[in-house]
C-alpha cells in the first residue's frame, strides 16, 4: 500500500522485443510510433502525438495518438475519422481513461479504422481492452506474446454489453428462455 | 437468494482460472509486483502486517447456510479456523497462504461465491439493508436492484482502472440501514406519487480522510435507467476524477471540485447518449432478478403463540432483554428478523470461528429457511423466525457466544482490525473496544444510555466509520506513539451527520474514562427518552468539551 508510487523493475526474464496483437493475431508492426511533440520522424508510416498529427491530418503516412486525458468532442471525433488509425496512450496501466475513450470513439462517433492501445499496454489489461474496441493492442516490451494471446479469451461470458457485444446477459436469458 | 445459473458460473469458474494463471507467473518472476498489485487487489488479496488477506465477496450481504458451512471449511482448511465480517459486509481471512488463494477462490466458485473486486479501483460489492424484503419500513425491495448492480459491476470492462475504490449502496426503506449518504453513489428506491418506481441518486459521499456526505445528482431517475445513469457517473468519474494524487481521487473530491450542478450536468450530458441504449431495463429483466428473492414458505403462526411469546417476554428478564435489543419486527405478522450478536469480549469485533459458523448455518436451516444475512454494523441476522420458536434459538444462541443482547448499544462497537493486523493503522483499534466493551458491561447501564453507535477506525482510511459514530474513535500517530482522538455526533442514518472532534487526543488508558465522561454528560443533561445524539445536538458540543478536558 505505502509502496503504490514505486516503481517496480520488470523481470529480466522475459522476452525483450515488443509486438503487436491484431485483431486477436499477432502481427509485424509497419508503424512506428514517435513521442516527439514537435519533429516528425524520419521513417514511416508514424503514429505521432496529436497535436503534431493535426498539423499534418492529410498525411496518410502519418496517424495520432491520444493522450489519456484527451477531450473526445464531436469536432475532434469528425478529425480523426479520415485517420488511418487512432492509438491511445496508456501511460500507466492503472490509468483507465482509455478505456473510455475507446468506447467513446467506436460507439458515439462510429469511427470503423484501427484503434490501437500503447504505452503501458499489459497482459492483464487485454481483455477489458478489447471490450472496449481496441483491435490492435501494442503489447509492451516485456509482455509474453503467448500469454497475451491467452488471455484475450479468458472469458466466454460477460455481463454488459460494449463494443463486442451489444446484448446485456439480462436481455440474453430473456430471449434465450 | 440469488442463484447462480450456467453463466454466472461460467463467469466465476473462469475468473478462478484466470487468477490462477496470473498467480503462476507472479510466482514464477513473470508478472512483477506493481503490475500483480491490481490483479490481486480485484481478486480480494491484499498483503498485510503479518500475512496476506483475502477479503470474500458477500453481495448485498446474503448468505446462504451452505455458503456459510464451506466458508467455516475454507477457514479450518486454509486460514486459522476464524473469519472476520467487516462494515461492507464482506467476510476477510487473516491468515491465508499466498499461493492457496487461486485454491480457496475454487472452494468458493463450488457454492457460487467469490472474491471479485472486493478491493483495487473499481466498482466494489454493493451493500444494502440487511432487513431488505421484511422491514416493515420497506417501500421496495432492493434486493433485485443489487443483484442487478452487481452484475452489471462484474467485470465491467471500462472501469476496472478507476481512479479510486467505487463504492454503492441502495436502501429501499424509509429508514435508512446502509448508509447510502456516505457512498459514492447512494441509492434510495421510492414510489412516485403515481405509483412508479424511482431512484434518488446520491453521489459524492465517502470516509476516509476528508468525509463527505452525498448530493442528490438526480430526485427521480424511473427504475428503467438505473444501469445507463450509473455507467453515466462512473463514466464521468473516470474521465475527470483525479488521478495525480490517491487521496484526492475518491469521486466526492470531483464532486465538491466541480459543484453538485456542474457534476451532475456532465453526468446528463454522457446519459444523454446512453439513455434508452441496450442496458435499458425492461419489466422482463426486472422480474427475473424479482424470481431470485421469492418471500419465504413461511407457515401461519396462531395468535395464541404471539400472546405466549409476549407474555415469556413479561416473565424472564433475560429473554425479554435479548428481545428488545436483538429482535425486530418483521413486516409478516408472527415473525421477527433476529441478530446474532459477533461481539464479545474476547474477540474482536465482527470475528466469528469456523465452528460458529457451522452453527449459525445449522439455526439458519432451523429457524429461518437456510439464509442469513450480514449487517455492516457487523453482527448476523436470521430474517424470518416464527415467534414460537424465538426462545429456543435464543437458548441455542447463547451457549454459541452469540447472545449479547446489546445490539444497537454501546457495546455494540463497529471497528476495523487496527494495528493488530492491518498495515496502514497508526494505532490499535480492537483493544480499545475490548476496554470499552469491559468498562460499560453493566447491561441496565447500557440500556439506560439507550441506541448509541461507537465508532473506532485505527487510522484515517476509516475502515471502522469513525465519521459516522456517535462517538467516533480515531488511532492517531503523534511522534511514533499511539493516541486517539474522540469526535461527537456523527451519524449514518437519515439525518446524516459527520462528527465533530472534541479536542487534543487521548492516551490509550485514558480512552475509556473520557468516553464515561461525556456519558455523565448525556445522563445529566438529556429530557426524558432523548437519545445520546439529540441531546448532544440540542446542548451542543461545549458541555462535552468542558467536562472531559476539564481539571
Ligand atoms: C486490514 C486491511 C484493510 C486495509 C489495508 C484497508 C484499507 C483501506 C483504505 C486505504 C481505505 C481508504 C480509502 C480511501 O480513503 O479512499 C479504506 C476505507 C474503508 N475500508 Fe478498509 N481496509 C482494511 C480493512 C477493512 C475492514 C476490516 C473493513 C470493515 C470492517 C473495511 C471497511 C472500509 C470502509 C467502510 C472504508 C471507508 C470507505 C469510504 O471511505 O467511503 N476495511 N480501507
Ligand atoms: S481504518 Fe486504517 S487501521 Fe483500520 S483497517 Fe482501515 S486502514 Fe487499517
Amino acid at each position: 500500500m505505502q509502496n503504490e508510487q514505486e516503481f517496480q523493475e520488470a523481470p529480466e526474464t522475459v522476452a525483450a522485443t515488443s509486438a503487436l496483437i491484431k485483431l486477436g493475431k499477432p502481427v509485424t508492426d509497419t508503424w512506428v510510433l514517435s513521442r516527439d511533440e514537435e519533429n516528425l520522424p524520419e521513417s514511416r508510416p508514424a503514429i505521432v502525438p496529436l497535436a503534431l498529427w493535426q498539423q499534418h491530418a492529410d498525411r496518410d503516412d502519418l496517424a495520432p495518438w491520444l493522450p489519456s486525458d484527451t477531450e473526445l468532442t464531436p469536432e475532434l471525433a469528425a478529425a480523426l475519422e479520415k485517420a488511418a488509425l487512432v492509438a491511445i496512450d496508456f501511460p500507466a496501466f492503472t490509468d483507465g481513461r482509455g478505456y473510455t475513450l475507446a468506447r467513446l470513439l467506436r460507439e458515439r462517433f462510429g469511427y470503423a479504422g484501427e484503434v490501437r492501445a500503447i504505452g503501458d499496454v499489459l497482459i492483464d489489461q487485454l481483455y477489458y481492452m478489447t471490450r472496449c474496441g481496441f483491435d490492435a493492442l501494442a503489447l509492451r516490451e516485456d509482455q509474453e506474446l503467448e500469454s497475451a494471446l491467452k488471455a484475450l479469451t479468458a472469458f466466454s461470458v460477460s455481463y454488459q454489453p460494449a463494443v463486442d457485444l451489444n446484448e446485456p446477459l439480462f436481455a440474453r436469458r430473456l430471449r434465450e428462455r | 437468494m440469488y442463484r447462480y445459473d450456467s453463466y454466472d458460473q461460467t463467469l466465476v469458474d473462469e475468473r478462478v482460472a484466470q487468477f490462477r494463471d496470473q498467480m503462476d507467473r507472479y510466482l514464477a518472476g513473470k508478472l512483477g509486483e506493481e503490475e500483480f498489485r491490481p490483479v490481486r487487489l480485484q481478486n480480494g488479496l491484499y498483503i498485510q502486517r503479518h500475512a496476506p488477506m483475502l477479503r470474500i465477496a458477500i453481495p448485498y450481504g446474503m448468505l446462504s447456510s451452505d455458503q456459510l458451512r464451506a466458508l467455516a471449511t475454507i477457514t479450518r482448511r486454509y486460514d486459522r479456523g476464524y473469519g472476520h465480517f467487516t462494515t461492507r459486509q464482506n467476510l476477510q481471512l487473516n491468515w491465508p497462504a499466498q499461493e492457496d488463494v487461486p485454491d480457496i477462490l475454487a472452494d468458493l466458485a463450488k457454492v457460487q461465491m467469490h472474491a471479485i473486486q472486493t478491493s483495487g479501483n473499481c466498482i466494489r460489492n454493493t451493500t444494502s439493508d440487511q432487513f431488505a424484503g421484511i422491514a416493515k419500513d420497506e417501500v421496495v425491495d432492493p434486493r433485485p436492484w443489487c443483484e442487478l448492480i452487481r452484475q452489471w459491476s462484474t467485470l465491467h470492462p471500462e472501469f476496472a482502472y478507476l481512479p479510486r475504490k467505487f463504492k454503492i449502496a441502495v436502501t429501499g426503506a424509509t429508514e435508512d440501514r446502509a448508509a447510502i449518504h456516505v457512498h459514492d453513489i447512494g441509492l434510495r428506491l421510492f414510489l412516485d406519487d403515481a405509483g412508479e418506481l424511482r431512484f434518488r441518486v446520491l453521489a459524492g459521499g465517502g470516509m476516509g480522510r476528508t468525509p463527505m456526505i452525498g448530493e442528490v445528482v438526480r430526485a427521480d431517475l424511473p427504475w428503467q435507467h438505473l444501469l445507463t445513469y450509473l455507467e453515466a457517473i462512473v463514466r464521468v468519474y473516470n474521465q475527470f476524477g483525479r488521478r495525480d494524487n490517491k487521496f484526492k481521487a475518491r469521486i466526492k473530491i470531483l464532486v465538491k471540485a466541480l459543484g453538485i450542478e456542474e457534476f451532475a450536468r456532465r453526468v446528463e450530458e454522457e446519459w444523454a447518449h446512453l439513455k434508452d441504449g441496450p442496458q435499458t431495463l425492461n419489466e422482463g429483466a426486472v422480474d427475473e432478478a424479482k424470481t431470485h428473492f421469492p418471500e419465504p414458505p413461511r407457515r401461519p403462526v396462531a395468535e395464541s403463540a404471539i400472546v405466549a411469546y409476549e407474555q415469556l417476554r413479561q416473565e424472564n428478564r433475560a429473554f425479554a432483554r435479548f428481545v428488545t435489543n436483538n429482535v425486530m419486527d418483521h413486516k409478516v405478522s408472527g415473525y421477527k428478523a433476529v441478530t446474532l450478536s459477533l461481539k464479545r469480549r474476547e474477540a474482536a469485533p465482527g470475528d466469528i470461528t469456523a465452528d460458529q459458523m457451522d452453527a449459525v448455518a445449522d439455526l439458519a436451516q432451523t429457524f429461518g429457511f437456510g439464509e442469513i444475512r450480514v449487517t455492516h454494523e457487523q453482527n448476523l441476522v436470521l430474517s424470518d423466525v416464527p415467534v414460537d420458536e424465538i426462545e429456543v434459538l435464543w437458548q441455542q444462541l447463547d451457549a454459541l457466544g452469540m447472545a449479547n443482547p446489546t445490539v444497537g448499544t454501546l457495546n455494540d462497537i463497529i471497528c476495523c482490525p487496527g494495528g493488530d493486523f492491518c498495515s496502514l493503522a497508526n494505532a490499535v483499534s480492537i483493544p480499545i473496544a475490548q476496554a470499552i466493551q469491559e468498562r460499560f458491561e453493566d447491561l441496565d447501564f447500557l440500556y439506560d444510555l439507550g441506541p448509541i453507535d461507537l465508532n473506532i477506525s485505527g487510522c484515517m482510511n476509516a475502515c471502522g466509520h469513525h465519521h459516522v459514530g456517535n462517538i467516533g474513535i480515531l488511532g492517531v500517530d503523534k511522534k511514533g506513539e499511539e493516541y486517539y482522538q474522540i469526535s461527537l455526533g456523527g451519524n449514518a442514518d437519515d439525518d446524516v451527520s459527520l462528527g465533530k472532534i472534541l479536542g487534543p487526543s487521548f492516551y490509550r488508558e485514558d480512552v475509556p474514562g473520557v468516553i464515561d465522561k461525556v456519558l455523565q454528560v448525556y445522563v445529566e443533561k438529556r429530557l426524558d427518552e432523548e437519545r445520546f445524539l439529540d441531546t448532544y445536538r440540542r446542548v451542543g458540543h461545549q458541555a462535552f468539551k468542558e467536562r472531559v478536558y476539564a481539571e
